[in-house]
């Protein structure tokens, strides 16, 4: 049975030809998109500039700072610098990034894809509705499953307790391997969804070619599978990795950031800056390094992206 | 042409609709005035919102045409001033008349969220019939008063008696140093292993809770304090920080507290009030003077019993040295805004709200310690409760946070030591020493006083 895609597609090729089109035209054609690129500009982009201007002031939202904003330059940065828990929560940031998303979400998320694709119907199918069911809860509705479940009377410790493992404060021994295990619970989903479609657009002729050639399974799936979906790696991890950088709810209801800063994400850190001391200038700070953290994650992905196409 | 006009008038449906939503509070005529009120409710706490309610009603009767728009922010205290100031930069949320924590009057007149009042103050008879001490809580830097007062507390020991005689304490019980706490704890621990003898809040988890009604009570009664009123600078590198952590570790590593992880989710009060002190699963515990609030009648953990069962104690001072005791007093406010359209209107309703019969109400229902003299001597607010007279005493040694704009992240520092002493990650030195770097940090090595 030869995939959809192997089979030339209907329409392509039919399409009428193109006339040449003025420029006015082409400026119309560009009309419907405005209103949503007005919206973009004005609630996505004029915070984020907004937020990064604040970022060099020493606005507050009490005391003086609320009044009458001073611009202080680079001094909220030259601050992280000696505050000891920016370091930590950068690194945890990281940790969290790498274990949840880079490595769980996506590494679960493609052998579920593929193990699907060999599974028979019911099976796929009750594995991919308990797979999606989490992704498709409200963040707040997950975050407070996760909680239930991780607590310390939570559903965890009452399976574990008649083997005697029961009692464990997760939350409070473990708290980020709880918002690690959390958010890859929550988010597998989507790239399982993603890697079913890949997956489902890869010639089943190219597999069917390197078995005759002996190849065994793992190495199909290395050397014919994942370049022939590499794009859609890279897509997936950018999507998940900034998805990731930007948790907030999950940890804020799982532990708050807690014990004693364990489990304080930058997202976390700008939250307690700029909203329970006040400090928005700091916070922002906090924030725009956030912003370009994932711009960095970004540009790495897009440049893996090229570098490997021939 | 039919597609541009279209998107034309797409394009200005959304920003008409855009223009609507943005100004939704429909302008008023000149006959009605709107007033907005912003208010902290929650299921613990619906005082406040009965007696504005209350206050709104007698309002609109006297005032024809006038609206008093109440929006409450069901929130806990700590997100009530997020929402409260994020309310405040904006002259299209900002508030008429509010709901002010007396320890961020000082920052918030700084910042220009509240209106003098004095002017208003002088032609309005009832002020006179506030305590001296209670119109301080609203004066700002420059001597004039930015605030009304509510009502006050004070911090004291709140024990189960039973529990106590259990162990072979005699009640009344009244600790005279903190070496006598530990002692009745012990022997409470030895008489009942799982019960939780005496708890003190730490961490922050409990935030404001674990340097008000715990750490500040340790700390004032070593003969220490946190901020030198006269100097105007923080302390730091006293014995008394040190001992108090040592206190904290003892309570806790001993488990005559409750467990560093209960201690360290915010809603262990919860379970205090609601489960382990009416059920005789804790022997005391270190709470305000609105505790009752959660036990009487309409109370969110109602619980009869409470007037025979409980008892409460001055907390005492480290050795029993003068003046016997140690509390802490906060209290809220009503304030107008900077920004209000018509401060007479706001500061007229703020005064019906803040009438000798809705103050009476408030104080009763919250459990709050009268601040109006007349209140103070109604017979109804002094049969509230049992525990009325008590309680009113500790203004005697109370004392109270201090109200500068970088307070709240000192509060924090205590709260972030606490934490590292209960959970066992640094020693009371290292915690004390942690802590002494933070402030420098935080306010400035000009702005710190070594004792």
């Amino acid at each position: 049975m030869a995939s959809p895609s192997a089979l030339p597609r209907a329409g392509e090729g039919g399409r009428p030809r193109r006339r040449p089109r003025s420029a006015v035209q082409r400026g119309l054609r560009m009309l419907p998109v405005v209103p949503s690129i007005v919206l973009l500009l004005l609630f996505l982009l004029a915070p984020v500039l907004w937020s990064f201007y604040a970022s060099f002031t020493d606005a507050s939202l009490s005391g003086r700072g609320a009044r009458d904003p001073q611009w202080t330059g680079l001094d909220n940065y030259a601050r992280m610098l000696g505050d000891s828990s920016f370091p930590l929560s950068a690194w945890l940031t990281l940790v969290f990034v790498v274990a949840s998303a880079i490595l769980g979400q996506n590494l679960l998320g493609l052998v579920i894809a593929l193990l699907m694709t060999r599974a028979r119907g019911p099976v796929s199918s009750v594995v991919g509705i308990a797979v999606v069911a989490s992704w498709v809860l409200p963040e707040i509705v997950a975050a407070f499953a996760a909680y239930a479940w991780f607590s310390k009377d939570g559903t965890l410790n009452q399976l574990l307790a008649p083997v005697g493992a029961g009692g464990t404060n997760w939350l409070y021994s473990f708290p980020l391997m709880a918002i690690v295990l959390a958010n890859i619970w929550r988010g597998t989903a989507f790239s399982m969804l993603v890697y079913r479609a890949a997956l489902a657009e890869v010639p089943q002729d190219i597999s069917e070619a390197a078995l005759v050639d002996g190849a065994r399974g793992w190495q199909r799936l290395l050397f014919v599978t994942v370049p022939l979906i590499r794009s859609s790696i890279a897509t997936n991890l950018m999507l998940i990795t900034l998805q990731t950088l930007a948790v907030f709810t999950l940890i804020w209801v799982m532990t708050a950031g807690g014990p004693a800063n364990a489990s304080t994400t930058l997202p976390v850190l700008a939250y307690q800056e700029a909203f329970k001391f006040g400090d928005i200038g700091y916070g922002t700070a906090i924030a725009s390094v956030l912003i370009l953290i994932g711009v960095v994650f970004g540009a790495a992905y897009v440049w893996l992206l090229r570098e490997k196409r021939p | 042409m039919h597609r541009p006009a279209r998107f034309a008038a797409t394009l200005a449906a959304v920003a008409a609709l855009l223009v609507v939503t943005a100004c939704s509070p429909t302008p008023e005529g000149p006959e009605s005035k709107t007033l907005k009120v912003i208010y902290q409710k929650s299921d613990s706490f619906t005082a406040l919102d009965e007696v504005l309610q209350e206050a709104k009603k007698e309002f609109e009767a006297a005032y024809g045409g006038v609206t008093v728009e109440l929006q409450p922010i069901q929130a806990n205290d700590d997100d009530y001033g997020t929402k409260l100031a994020l309310a405040q930069r904006s002259e299209d949320t900002a508030p008429d008349v509010f709901y002010e924590d007396t320890f961020k009057v000082r920052s918030d007149v700084d910042a220009g969220y509240l209106l003098k009042l004095d002017g208003y103050l002088q032609n309005w008879d009832d002020w006179s019939q506030f305590n001296e001490g209670a119109k301080a809580a609203g004066r700002g830097d420059d001597g004039g008063i930015y605030a009304v007062p509510l009502g006050t507390d004070t911090r004291a020991i709140w024990y189960n008696k039973t529990v106590l005689q259990k162990a072979g304490i005699l009640v009344p019980w009244q600790p005279t140093t903190w070496d006598e706490i530990l002692d009745a704890a012990r022997k409470m621990k030895a008489a009942d292993p799982t019960l939780i003898p005496f708890n003190m809040y730490a961490g922050k988890g409990t935030g404001e809770g674990t340097v008000m009604q715990s750490f500040y009570e340790l700390l004032y009664g070593t003969g220490s304090t946190l901020y030198d009123e006269n100097e105007k600078k923080w302390v730091v590198g006293s014995q008394g920080f040190t001992d108090s952590l040592a206190f904290l570790k003892t309570l806790y590593d001993e488990q005559l507290a409750v467990t560093p992880a209960e201690a360290l989710d915010s809603n262990v009060w919860k379970r205090v009030f609601g489960e382990w002190l009416p059920q005789g699963k804790m022997g005391a515990t270190v709470e305000g003077s609105y505790t009752p609030s959660f036990w009487q009648k309409g109370g969110i953990y109602e619980w009869a019993g409470y007037t025979q069962d409980m008892g409460v104690a001055r907390f005492p001072t480290q050795k029993g040295q003068a003046p016997g005791g140690v509390s802490m007093s906060g209290g809220w406010t009503l304030a107008v805004g900077a920004k209000s359209k018509d401060p007479e209107l706001a500061f007229n309703y703020l005064a019906t709200a803040v009438s000798k019969k809705n103050a009476l109400a408030f104080d009763i229902n919250n459990s709050q310690i009268a601040v109006r003299k007349d209140v103070a001597a109604e017979p109804s607010y002094q049969a509230a409760n049992p525990f009325v007279k008590d309680v009113s005493e500790l203004v005697a040694v109370t004392h109270y946070r201090p109200a500068t704009a970088d307070y709240p992240r000192i509060s924090t520092a205590v709260q972030v030591a606490t934490e590292s002493v209960i959970t066992g990650q640094q020693s009371p030195a290292d915690a004390a020493a942690e802590y002494d770097r933070t402030v420098e940090k935080l306010v400035g090595a000009a702005k710190v006083l070594k004792k």
